[in-house]
């Protein structure tokens, strides 16, 4: 009896959990919500040690795996252009800015002589500022927020357009697949990402379309969190405007939910036009079969007549059958393309030897659409172009421009409920 | 926009607002009980919708109907570490059973990460894009199919604790502990017990999320935070609070969303978060601290 009662005030005695300590719990166990597992280092003899910052988990994971596969085809194609060795350090931005910052900063620690990365403009960003300080050169290998290289850096360098780059083709793009297909929506719905990258090109799509006297009105703006679990009130709101075609800048996953609720909710757009990632990624088209047949992608591409073109098709089609080579594999790859040539040609790892290598690489031998690449005075590729790609039997074909067209343009879009 | 827009989305924010109701009630039932608050929520949940996403990828056996059997895995899982884990903490600070919960919540997003990876997964059942059409009004098949479930679990909850020997038990021990344990009840057992109830709760709620959403691990902290926004917002430890809190939240999120801009929905919530702290901090169904 002694015991019960003992165990009894020791019970009462304790404090009750209060409303207050609750909710400061509440927000302790939302900083949880950035944490992820450690990235894993490796480097290798005195080949160039390379950082690579990619969003390897988190919202954006399946993009950044997609860019590890450019990385994993790099090694030996770049043997067969006769460049050096590089050692790949890898490093995980979990799809988070801050953790951006403290990867690149723990990657340049371990050795990293050279970064690479990191797909997201705003991660992107963070690692640019870290490079910079510490005298690191940085080849970026997608991010398209033009701000990255309008700071002064001497360290960074993109060779990837920026977003008044991507609109200013995608708007080129879009009129010859209207010519093509003899017809064009009259209003179309804009439906973006707000992160750093979707705001970039929704400034991008203000200040160009007056310039390109589109056919299409805009009937609405619809800015949407890239982490969404659920579009389906965004998608609703996109369908009640009325608007013949969808224009979009998204990401993977969301392309995804979107696609998901044009069906569910029964809306069959004459077009689903894309100025970004997403829905041409091998994951959509495999996710969603049939549903992801139609999708319009106006996107920085590769040449398929280019040597190196089907060099990186070969090895893709030999490390991960099945899969189309794209963006992310072409991007990434040219990063390393440009590490391996500048330390070549410089013959030391010194960063500033580097950096100079770097801006003076003049490569014709490339993948990307455009002569080749050389960087600016601001260390940026201002000679890339885009492409328009349409999903088609989960393949992609290229329907614009004209001289790289690889088939015609498939439009309308077929009735999402009538796809068996 | 066309009038019908807004009962579509408010009805869709409805049928989500039961599952998140369902995965709240789970939290408010252990800490109406046990008075531990259940920071590894949100991952329990997680755990869940990964087992059904894994009972769906290797025998196509649908998450909607293995919805109870993942609830009794939950459950087990639950009272295993109410019994392992929780237990020793009962009786320490609430910094103590902070740090415990927040590690096993750790372990657990870290641990899904090593063994299914940080891709996005889905559950393609032949109803996933089906949707029903009643008048102008659309419907997600999915959603009204969990929001049905949802409704039947907490129905089948709210009797198990007013009707049965051991949900009055457990009341009794939430009611008055000293009390219980004077009328021999074993509350050690029916902690436990309870514990195992909500991770059960918690399991058929990710179930039915599986076929909502994507899983990925780091779901678990955001889906805990909404759980607690939930609960703070019905009424901590008040079961029908959850319920009606997961409802309000649902439909604020997708009617803020709809009125103002999308990628803000979540502030409605937190919004109403803030009122209801404001003008009645017990929660709308919460009873007032005496």
């Amino acid at each position: 009896m002694k015991k019960t009662l003992d165990s009894n005030s020791a019970r009462t005695a304790r404090p009750g959990v209060t409303r207050r300590r609750f909710s400061v719990g509440a927000g302790a166990a939302g900083l949880l919500a950035g944490t992820a597992p450690f990235s894993i280092g490796r480097a290798q003899g005195a080949a160039l040690k390379v950082g690579v910052l990619l969003p390897r988990s988190g919202v954006q994971a399946g993009i950044g795996q997609d860019c590890q596969r450019g990385v994993e085809i790099a090694a030996g194609v770049l043997k067969d252009l006769g460049l050096p060795d590089l050692a790949i350090m890898n490093g995980d931005t979990e799809s988070n800015v801050e953790v951006s910052r403290s990867r690149a900063e723990r990657l340049i620690s371990e050795g990293a002589q050279l970064l690479v990365g990191a797909f997201d403009s705003g991660h992107t960003t963070a690692i640019a500022q870290v490079a910079e300080q510490k005298g690191i050169p940085f080849v970026i290998n997608i991010a398209a927020a033009p701000p990255i290289t309008e700071q002064g850096y001497k360290f960074v360098f993109r060779n990837f357009p920026t977003a008044p780059m991507i609109v200013g083709d995608a708007f080129t793009n879009q009129k010859e697949v209207f010519e093509l297909a003899g017809s064009a929506p009259k209003s179309v719905v804009f439906m973006h990402v707000n992160d750093t990258f979707g705001t970039a090109m929704k400034n991008g799509f203000g200040a160009a379309m007056p310039k390109f006297n589109m056919p299409y009105t805009m009937a609405e703006q619809i800015a949407y969190d890239p982490a969404a679990r659920d579009l389906s009130v965004e998608l609703a709101k996109a369908k009640a405007t009325g608007a013949e075609a969808l224009l979009v800048v998204s990401r993977l996953n969301d392309a995804i939910l979107l696609t998901r609720e044009l069906v569910k909710q029964r809306w069959t757009p004459m077009a689903v036009l894309s100025v970004g990632p997403g829905w041409y990624e091998d994951q959509y088209l495999k996710t969603l079969g049939k549903l992801s047949d139609g999708p319009m992608s106006f996107v920085p591409w590769y040449d398929p007549n280019k040597k190196v073109s089907k060099q990186l098709e070969a090895a893709l089609a030999k490390a991960h059958p099945g899969i189309n080579l794209n963006t992310n594999h072409i991007y990434t790859f040219e990063a390393l393309l440009i590490a391996a040539d500048a330390y070549k040609r410089a013959g030391s790892t010194d960063p500033k030897a580097l950096a100079d290598a770097i801006r003076a690489t003049n490569i014709t031998d490339n993948v990307s659409i455009g002569p080749g690449i050389k960087f600016d005075a601001k260390g940026q590729n201002a000679t890339l172009k885009n492409a328009a790609i349409q999903n088609r039997d989960g393949k992609l074909v290229t329907v614009a421009p004209k001289a790289a067209a690889s088939a015609k343009v498939e439009w309308p879009l077929a009735a999402y409920d009538k796809r068996t | 926009m066309p009038a019908d827009i807004y009962l579509n989305v408010a009805v869709s924010g409805l049928l989500t607002g039961l599952v998140y109701g369902l995965m709240a009630l789970g939290l408010s039932v252990i800490f109406g009980v046990v008075r531990v608050v259940n920071f590894a929520h949100g991952e329990m949940m997680t755990i869940a919708m990964y087992l059904a996403v894994a009972l769906f990828a290797n025998y196509k056996l649908d998450p909607l109907v293995m919805m109870v059997p993942i609830a009794v895995v939950l459950f087990v899982l639950g009272y295993l570490m109410q019994r392992g884990l929780i237990s020793p903490f009962i009786n320490r600070p609430e910094h103590s059973q902070f740090m415990l919960l927040v590690a096993i919540a750790l372990i657990m997003v870290n641990g899904l990460l090593i063994v299914f990876g940080p891709d996005a997964q889905s559950v393609q059942t032949s109803y996933s894009y089906d949707s029903f059409m009643v008048g102008r009004l659309i419907v997600d098949a999915t959603k009204v199919y969990a929001g049905a479930a949802a409704v039947a679990v907490a129905a089948a909850l709210f009797a198990f604790f007013r009707f049965t020997l051991i949900g009055k038990a457990i009341r009794a021990c939430a009611d008055n502990y000293a009390g219980a344990l004077v009328v021999g009840l074993n509350v050690k057992s029916l902690y436990a017990l309870t514990f195992g109830i909500g991770a059960a709760c918690v399991g058929a709620a990710g179930a039915m999320m599986a076929v909502l959403v994507d899983v990925t691990p780091p779901l678990g902290p955001a889906y805990t935070l909404l759980a607690f926004v939930i609960v703070i917002t019905g009424g901590l430890g008040s079961m029908p609070g959850a319920l009606l809190g997961g409802l309000l939240i649902g439909i604020t999120e997708a009617l803020g969303g709809l009125f103002f801009t999308p990628s803000a929905k979540s502030m409605f919530a937190f919004g109403l978060l803030v009122l209801v702290l404001l003008f009645r901090p017990q929660g709308i169904l919460g009873k007032r601290p005496s």
